[in-house]
C-alpha cells in the first residue's frame, strides 16, 4: 500500500468526522430522548389524546388559528366540563405553564424553532412585565 | 458557454473583485438588517417605502428597455441590431434579478415570501407583478440562451424560439405597466393616482434602458474589441431621444394638471419635490436638489444627443447617455416613489433619509446586477468573437 | 388527517352547545344560533370568506347584508373631556400589548390623536369654528366596507371578515411588504420596524404581541367581542356616549339610531372606501 502514513490517519479522521452525530450524541446528553414535563398543576386531560397531540399539535394550532382569526369561529371548546378557548396563549399555556420545560424540550431535540413565541407570550414572559387584569 | 467567464484580462478580474467587494459589504449589511429589522433603514411609518422599492421601480424600467432592441430587430427586421439584441436581453436578466433582490431586501418577513404563491390574491397588483417579472426573467434567459447557442453553432435558431421572442415583447410592456399599477391604483395617494404613470414609466424606461446599453456598447468597444456598429448606435440614439422627450412631456403634463387645476392634493407632492414645502414653519425640501438635477441633466443630455457633432464623439456620447440614465434614475429611482408619501394621509410631512446600512444593501444589489451583466456580456461577446474570428 | 378532522369536529360540535359564555352585548353575526355551526363546518376548508358579502358599490346602494360593525365617535364629548380620549388610548395600548417607541419614525399606533384638519382634510373650511377644528380628533382604522388595503394585500394577510365587516390582520401570514400601508388612505397602519417586545411597557397575558416585520392595526377588539365585551376604547368611555359601537346594518342598533338623529361625517368620503367609523363633530 502506498502512502500508508497519510491514507490511514486520513481515513480515520474521515470516518470520525462522518460519524460525528452518532458518537457525539452518544457521549453527550444531546441524543437523549426528551422528557417534556407535564403540567405542574397536575392536569392530566388535554383537548385531544396525548398521542394525537404529540403528533399533530401543530396542525391543531394552525386550525385554531384559522378558525379564530380568519373564519371568525371563536367557539369555546368544552371537554369534560372544562372550557378551552381556542388559543395557544389563552388555553394551552394555562396548563402547560412552563414552556421551557414542556414545549422547548422536544423542539430543541428536534431542532425546530416555531415562530409562535415571537408573538405569543409565555407565562414566564408575562410575569417579567407585570401583567394587567 | 459558461467557460467564457473564466478567462479574461487582469482588468476583467479587477472589475469583478471590485464588484465582489460591494456585494460582500451588501451581504453583511443585509444580515444585520435581517436580524435587527427594517428599523435599520430610514423608512418610517409615514414613508413606508424607500430606496429598495424605488430602485426596484427604476430597474423594472431598465429591464423593459431591452425590448427597444428586440422589437426593431425581430418585428421590423432591422438587421443592424443583430449584434446588440443579445445585450438588451442579457441586461434585462440582470435588471430583473436586481428587482427581485430589492423586493426581498424590502420584505419584513422574507422567509414568508412564498405566501404570495401559497395564498394567491388576484385582487393585488403585486400578485400580477410577481407573475410578469418572473415570466419576463424566464423568457429572457430562454431566448438569450437559445439564440446565442445557435449563433455559436452557426446555425439558425430553432423556429419555436420565435414564439417566445414575440411573447417577450408584450411581457416587457406588461412588467412596467403592472409596476405602475402598483402605484396608480391607490386611492389615497394623489401624486401616484394618475393615469399617465404607466405611459410615463414606459417612456423613461425606453430612454434609460437603451442609454445604458449604449454606454455598454461604448465600454465594450474599448475594453472588449466589440463594435456595435455606427448605424445601430445612431438608431439607438434616435430611440433614446424620442423616449426621453416623451417622458419630459409627460412630466410637464403632470405639472399642468396640478397647477392649472390648482387642486392642493395634486400640487402638494410636486411642490415638495421641486420647490420644497413649508409646514408648521419648517421648510421641507430634501428632494429639491435631486429633482432639479433631474431636469438639468435630462435636458442637457437631450441637447447633446440631438447635436450631430456631439454624438459623433464617443466620449461625449457616453457622457450624454450617462447623464440621461442618472436623470431618469433621479426621476423614478428617487423622486417618484419617495414624493408619493408626502404629505402623509394625515397631512403631515415626514422626510426620508436613507441610512448607511440601507445604502450598503442598495449598492450591494447594484453590484450584483453589474456582476451578472458583466458575466453575461462576457459570454455573449466571447461567442461573437469566436464566430467571427 | 381525515380521522383527526372528524374527531376534532366531534369535540367542536359538542362544545357548540356551550356556546359563547358571557351574554353578548353586541350582535356579532347575522344568525348567531347558526353561525357557530357554519363556522365549524367551514373550519376544515381553507377560509371561505369574501364570497358572501354583497355591496359591490357602483350605482345605487344594494341592500346591506349581514353584520357590519361600526362606530360613532362624538367628538363633542371628547372636546368637553379631553382626558376621556387619553384614557381610551391608554386602555387600547395596555390591552393590545402595543409597543411605545421613543422614535416617532418607528411608532405603532392603533388609535391616536391627530389635528382635526389632518383627520378630516375634506371637511376643512377657511373660517371654521375653533372650538371644533381647534381640538384634536381621534384617528383609528376605519374598517372600511371597501378597504383599499385588502385590495392591495398580495397574501390575504389582511382581509375583510364577511361575518362582521371587520378588516382583520393575520400576523402569521403577513410578509411585511407594506403595500397595505401605501394603500391605506387614512394612515391607520403601522409596521414593526423592530422587535416590539422591549418597547411594551406591560404585558396583557391574554393577548399576543406582534413580531418584527409585520404590519399591524386596530382590530375593533375582535378578541373582546368574542367574549361578549365591548371594544376597549368604547368601554373606557362607558356612560359618556363618546363612542357608540354596533351593527351599522341593523336599523335598530344604537349606532344607527344615533346616526339617524345627528349629523355625522366619515373620513375622506371621496375615496369611496366607505368607512365604518362615523364622527359627530
Amino acid at each position: 500500500m502506498y502512502n500508508k502514513g497519510t491514507i490511514i490517519p486520513g481515513l480515520i479522521i474521515f470516518v470520525l468526522f462522518v460519524t460525528f452525530p452518532i458518537w457525539f450524541n452518544g457521549l453527550t446528553t444531546a441524543g437523549d430522548l426528551p422528557k417534556p414535563e407535564l403540567p405542574p398543576g397536575g392536569e392530566k386531560k388535554c383537548v385531544e389524546s396525548a398521542d394525537y397531540m404529540r403528533a399533530s399539535h401543530m396542525q391543531l394550532l394552525n386550525k385554531w388559528r384559522d378558525n379564530v382569526l380568519r373564519d371568525g369561529n371563536r367557539e369555546i371548546l368544552e371537554i369534560d366540563g372544562k372550557k378551552y378557548p381556542k388559543g395557544l396563549q389563552t388555553a394551552c399555556m394555562n396548563c402547560h405553564s412552563q414552556k421551557e420545560k414542556f414545549c422547548d424540550s422536544c423542539h430543541t431535540y428536534a431542532a425546530v424553532e416555531p415562530y409562535c413565541w415571537d408573538c405569543h407570550l409565555t407565562p414566564k414572559e408575562t410575569a417579567s412585565k407585570e401583567a394587567i387584569h | 458557454m459558461i467557460e467564457k467567464t473564466l478567462k479574461g484580462k487582469p482588468a476583467y478580474w479587477i472589475w469583478l473583485a471590485f464588484l465582489g467587494m460591494f456585494m460582500a459589504v451588501g451581504a453583511a449589511c443585509y444580515i444585520r438588517q435581517y436580524n435587527v429589522g427594517l428599523g435599520l433603514t430610514g423608512m418610517s411609518r409615514d414613508v413606508s417605502w424607500g430606496l429598495y422599492i424605488s430602485q426596484f421601480t427604476f430597474l423594472v424600467g431598465v429591464a423593459a428597455g431591452g425590448v427597444m432592441l428586440v422589437l426593431p430587430y425581430y418585428v421590423h427586421n432591422y438587421k443592424e441590431f443583430g449584434r446588440i439584441t443579445i445585450l438588451g436581453e442579457f441586461l434585462a436578466i440582470a435588471a430583473i434579478i436586481m428587482c427581485l433582490l430589492f423586493i426581498m431586501a424590502d420584505l419584513g418577513q422574507p422567509m414568508r415570501a412564498l405566501n404570495v404563491v401559497l395564498h394567491p390574491s388576484p385582487n393585488s397588483m403585486l400578485f400580477y407583478d410577481a407573475i410578469v417579472l418572473n415570466g419576463y426573467l424566464f423568457l429572457n434567459i430562454l431566448c438569450g440562451w437559445v439564440i446565442l447557442t445557435a449563433e455559436k453553432k452557426q446555425v439558425k435558431p430553432p423556429k419555436w424560439i420565435y414564439f417566445f421572442v414575440y411573447l417577450s415583447i408584450p411581457f416587457a410592456v406588461s412588467i412596467h405597466t403592472v409596476t405602475a399599477m402598483l402605484y396608480c391604483g391607490l386611492p389615497g395617494r394623489h401624486f401616484w393616482l394618475s393615469a399617465i404613470i404607466a405611459p410615463r414609466f414606459l417612456a423613461s424606461a425606453f430612454a434609460a434602458g437603451p442609454a445604458l446599453i449604449l454606454i455598454a456598447c461604448l465600454v465594450l468597444k474599448r475594453v472588449a474589441n466589440f463594435d456595435a456598429g455606427r448605424k445601430a448606435m445612431n438608431k439607438l440614439i434616435t430611440i433614446i431621444i424620442y423616449a426621453a422627450l416623451l417622458n419630459m412631456f409627460f412630466v410637464g403634463l403632470e405639472f399642468f394638471v396640478a397647477y392649472y387645476s390648482n387642486m392642493p392634493g395634486h400640487i402638494e407632492a410636486l411642490q415638495y419635490m421641486f420647490f420644497g414645502m413649508e409646514h408648521h414653519g419648517v421648510m421641507y425640501n430634501n428632494l429639491v436638489p435631486f429633482m432639479w438635477a433631474f431636469v438639468v441633466l435630462a435636458f442637457g443630455a437631450i441637447a447633446l444627443l440631438v447635436t450631430p457633432a456631439a454624438r459623433k464623439n464617443d466620449l461625449v456620447l457616453g457622457i450624454a447617455c450617462l447623464m440621461l440614465f442618472v436623470a431618469f434614475w433621479l426621476d423614478k429611482g428617487v423622486g417618484f416613489v419617495l414624493a408619493g408619501f408626502v404629505p402623509n394621509p394625515l397631512g403631515e410631512i415626514v422626510e426620508y433619509i436613507p441610512t448607511m446600512n440601507e445604502i450598503g444593501i442598495t449598492l450591494g444589489v447594484w453590484a450584483t446586477g453589474f456582476m451578472v451583466v458583466t458575466l453575461l456580456y462576457k459570454i455573449a461577446i466571447g461567442v461573437e468573437h469566436e464566430v467571427e474570428g | 388527517m381525515d380521522k383527526h378532522r372528524r374527531k376534532f369536529l366531534k369535540i367542536a360540535g359538542a362544545s357548540v352547545v356551550a356556546g359563547i359564555g358571557a351574554p353578548a352585548i353586541i350582535k356579532l353575526t347575522a344568525t348567531p344560533a347558526l353561525a357557530s355551526g357554519q363556522g365549524v363546518a367551514a373550519a376544515g376548508h381553507e377560509a371561505a370568506p369574501a364570497a358572501e358579502h354583497g355591496g359591490q358599490g357602483g350605482h345605487g346602494e344594494e341592500a346591506p347584508q349581514g353584520v357590519r360593525l361600526g362606530m360613532v365617535i362624538d367628538l363633542r364629548k371628547f372636546n368637553e373631556r379631553p382626558e376621556l380620549l387619553d384614557a381610551a388610548i391608554a386602555t387600547c395600548i395596555a390591552v393590545h400589548n402595543i409597543p411605545e417607541f421613543p422614535n416617532s419614525k418607528d411608532e405603532v399606533k392603533w388609535i391616536w390623536k391627530a389635528p382635526f384638519s389632518g383627520v378630516f382634510p375634506e371637511h376643512s373650511s377657511q373660517h371654521s369654528a375653533k372650538k371644533i377644528t381647534g381640538n384634536p380628533a381621534v384617528s383609528l382604522c376605519n374598517h372600511c366596507d371597501e378597504p383599499p388595503c385588502v385590495r392591495a394585500c398580495p397574501t390575504q394577510a389582511t382581509f375583510r371578515n364577511s361575518a362582521n365587516g371587520i378588516v382583520a390582520m393575520d400576523y402569521h401570514r403577513c410578509i411585511g411588504c407594506r403595500f397595505c400601508m401605501a394603500a391605506c388612505p387614512y394612515g391607520s397602519r403601522s409596521f414593526n420596524w423592530y422587535d416590539p417586545r422591549p418597547y411594551i411597557k406591560k404585558y396583557n397575558k391574554d393577548f399576543p404581541s406582534r413580531m418584527k416585520g409585520v404590519v399591524e392595526k386596530c382590530n375593533f377588539c375582535s378578541e373582546r367581542l368574542a367574549l361578549g365585551q365591548e371594544p376597549a376604547c368604547v368601554e373606557a368611555c362607558q356612560g359618556t356616549g363618546a363612542i357608540t359601537f354596533g351593527d351599522l346594518n341593523d336599523p335598530n342598533s344604537g349606532v344607527r339610531r344615533l346616526l339617524d338623529k345627528e349629523f355625522s361625517i366619515q373620513r375622506k368620503p371621496s375615496i369611496g372606501s366607505k368607512p365604518s367609523v362615523f364622527y359627530i363633530v
